[in-house]
């Protein structure tokens, strides 16, 4: 079976500096991939470069649907890169900040949707069912995160983790088969981690999602993800499975600096 | 709350202005007489002036930041009086039924004079909620929004020149020709927001005035078109006070009409597309919303509802020229908008009714208008940034098993 997400020699510059250098990264269906690397590595220039925030320099990127169908991201817009199945969160937080949770859910529905102008105004029967299944569907994704008792409180008056868990469940209304998570436990003490930790395999088994997170938490990253890249000044230094990676030699230098007695 | 310190700083406060405003207050040189007047009872004034309106600002920032602090440490959200009373239905209902018998015994009860007064007012409602679209509920902040009230009364009154188009088909045509000069702006505007969207906005009016005062043989250049005809109806011919009322039902018909699309628009897909556009440009189109057609179509709708307002301003005026459409006007109607509040439906009504009655009803002080309105918009934004009314989203119930869905809005 083809990989969901097949990343080819990415690069990325801005002006002289090359931020991306040939990474080459491969996420299969309902695989859990972590991108880790020291702050600075290019890790959240990778994310916005497949979800065409930026435009990269070079490379080849192609998204295929589970059941075959394969679409090259490469100059897409953001919004057609949703639309194609791949959503992400924020490394800091970007909810709708004066909107309720339940309509920063129903924004992640707006792609699945199809009422226009005309539609809204007249609001003809489809119209109407259309609008109760969203409401009814954002508010079934707020159970499946857990959210539900905020559900009318205004996004930015949340606690931070829930926060957090409600850009996830936003991520997810708009049926992604990938989801792509930037440091989703930053600011969570060790409880929080774990529920998201429990919580990101749930999403796996039930939505059936693949997911390439980056993270710097290394005892979430090391528990749940199936391999892991390493990236450090935009070059790809490493990849495998936890336990290859915590041994590797070039990962512990680019983490820990060059041992001087060595 | 308020102690020895507050009164202290207010002291201080009043003594800096003495010292700054002495040499123009107090000296007074005589050159006649070539001796200077000492007017030290003025110092005293401005003292005394400055020291009270210190302490009430004081008092009134003491207040705010106590009703914030008690807010956070009681962990409630407190609900502005306003919103108290819209959600309460014994006083809405009842509130309802007094506003529609005033608004249609009016024109009845008071001269024609009033009612013209109240028909420009109604426009601005509909302009103003046409604006709230754009900068309310997209947050494109849109200066030059003056420009299509023109296209759409030049649209009327150039068409009923030429060819003799009445009223009720230039209505929609005055609305269709300012959607598509708002498409028009709207692309090259697509990339820019915040201050470079308004300095280009406000260019595009510029340039609109400035077409229409310079381009005689298409608009007749500053001394603008005359004797535009008022709506007819039915061919009957309607003395003035007759067709001022006739205009005055008009007029509500099309300000009802706009509330409820925009109601219906505000909750709509597209409606929380805008607002998810105002929140974060960035976030909005990872979560797979058109930036480029939500962008658009906000402009092309605010357009729309501009251009029939000028329509109906061609017919009220029955003269139009380009200095009915200076960048003025469009201060005006963004003060409705923003001094109203953003994004709500009643605020805007309530902004335009006072910003455009109250200058009419205050002509004795027209002098002070400048300085009233501006004062007015510093406290507003001090005490009130949301605005009179603020917006309010909507408040969805569910009961488990069975989900329905309940609508409390401003």
């Amino acid at each position: 079976m083809k990989p969901v997400l097949d990343v080819h020699q990415l690069t990325m510059d801005f002006g002289g500096l090359r931020a991306l250098d040939h990474i080459d990264l491969q996420v299969n269906a309902e695989e859990i991939v972590a991108l880790i690397g020291p702050n600075g590595a290019g890790k959240t220039t990778f994310f916005n470069c497949i979800t065409g925030i930026y435009t990269p320099t070079k490379g080849d990127m192609v998204l295929t649907r589970p059941d075959g169908e394969a679409s090259r991201l490469n100059g897409l817009k953001p919004n057609r890169v949703t639309e194609r199945g791949m959503a992400r969160t924020f490394q800091n937080i970007r909810l709708f900040q004066n909107m309720t949770v339940l309509e920063n859910v129903m924004i992640g529905r707006h792609c699945r949707l199809h009422s226009g102008i005309p539609g809204a105004i007249i609001r003809p029967p489809a119209n109407r069912r259309e609008e109760k299944e969203v409401v009814e569907d954002s508010y079934r994704m707020l159970e499946t995160i857990g959210l539900t008792q905020y559900v009318n409180e205004f996004a930015k008056n949340l606690p931070y983790g829930a926060q957090r868990r409600l850009e996830i469940a936003r991520a997810l209304a708009t049926e992604p088969f990938l989801l792509l998570l930037d440091e989703p436990a930053a600011g969570m003490n060790a409880r929080e981690t774990n529920a998201l930790d429990e919580l990101i395999l749930r999403l796996r088994s039930e939505m059936k999602v693949a997911i390439l997170l980056i993270e710097h938490d290394m005892k979430l990253v090391m528990s749940l993800s199936d391999r892991i890249y390493v990236v450090d000044y935009g070059k790809k230094i490493a990849e495998g499975n936890p336990d290859a990676i915590k041994r590797n030699p070039a990962v512990i230098k680019a983490y820990l600096g060059e041992d001087i007695d060595a | 709350m308020m102690s020895l310190q507050e009164i202290k700083k207010s002291f201080l406060v009043s003594l800096w202005f003495m010292f700054l405003t002495f040499p123009i207050m107090v000296i007074k040189v005589n050159t006649i007489e070539q001796t200077i007047d000492w007017r030290w009872w003025r110092m005293a004034g401005v003292g005394l002036g400055a020291f009270c309106l210190s302490f009430v600002w004081r008092y009134a920032m003491a207040r705010k930041e106590a009703g914030k602090k008690k807010a956070e440490d009681d962990n409630i959200v407190k609900v502005p009086l306003f919103q108290r009373l819209l959600s309460d239905r014994r006083f809405t209902i009842p509130g309802l039924v007094t506003s529609v018998a005033l608004v249609v015994i009016f024109p009845f009860v008071f001269s024609w004079y009033q009612t013209g007064i109240l028909i420009t007012a109604l426009i601005y409602v509909v302009v103003g909620l046409g604006l709230n679209i754009v900068v309310g509920l997209a947050g494109l902040l849109d200066l030059g929004y003056v420009a299509f009230y023109a296209v759409g009364a030049y649209s009327y009154a150039l068409l009923n020149y030429h060819f003799g188009v009445t009223f009720w088909m230039a209505l929609p045509i005055g609305g269709l020709l300012a959607m598509i000069f708002g498409i028009l702006l709207g692309f090259p505007v697509l990339r820019l927001r915040g201050d470079y969207l308004a300095i280009v906005t406000l260019g595009f009016g510029e340039i609109i005035r400035l077409v229409l005062e310079n381009w005689n043989e298409f608009s007749f250049g500053p001394s603008g078109i005359a004797n535009i005809p008022k709506p007819g109806l039915f061919g009957l011919k309607l003395s003035l006070q007759e067709s001022t009322i006739y205009l005055y039902f008009l007029m509500i018909g099309l300000a009802l009409m706009t509330i409820f699309v925009v109601r219906r628009l505000q909750d709509s897909r597209i409606g929380r597309a805008w607002i998810a556009l105002r929140e974060d440009e960035v976030a909005c189109q990872a979560m797979g919303i058109d930036k480029t057609r939500t962008k658009l179509s906000a402009f092309a709708l605010g357009a729309t509802w501009a251009g029939m307002g000028g329509v109906v301003f061609a017919a009220k005026t029955a003269f139009i020229n380009p200095a009915s459409f200076t960048i003025w006007e469009s201060v005006i109607i963004l003060c409705v908008v923003v001094l109203g509040g953003m994004g709500s439906i009643l605020g805007v009504i309530i902004g335009a009714l006072i910003l455009i009655l109250l200058p009419e009803y205050l002509r004795a002080f027209s002098e002070y208008r400048m300085l009233v309105f501006g004062a007015l918009l510093v406290v507003m934004m001090v005490f009130r940034p949301g605005g009179i009314i603020s917006g309010v989203r909507r408040i969805y119930h569910f009961e488990e098993p069975q989900q329905s869905t309940d609508n409390q809005k401003a």
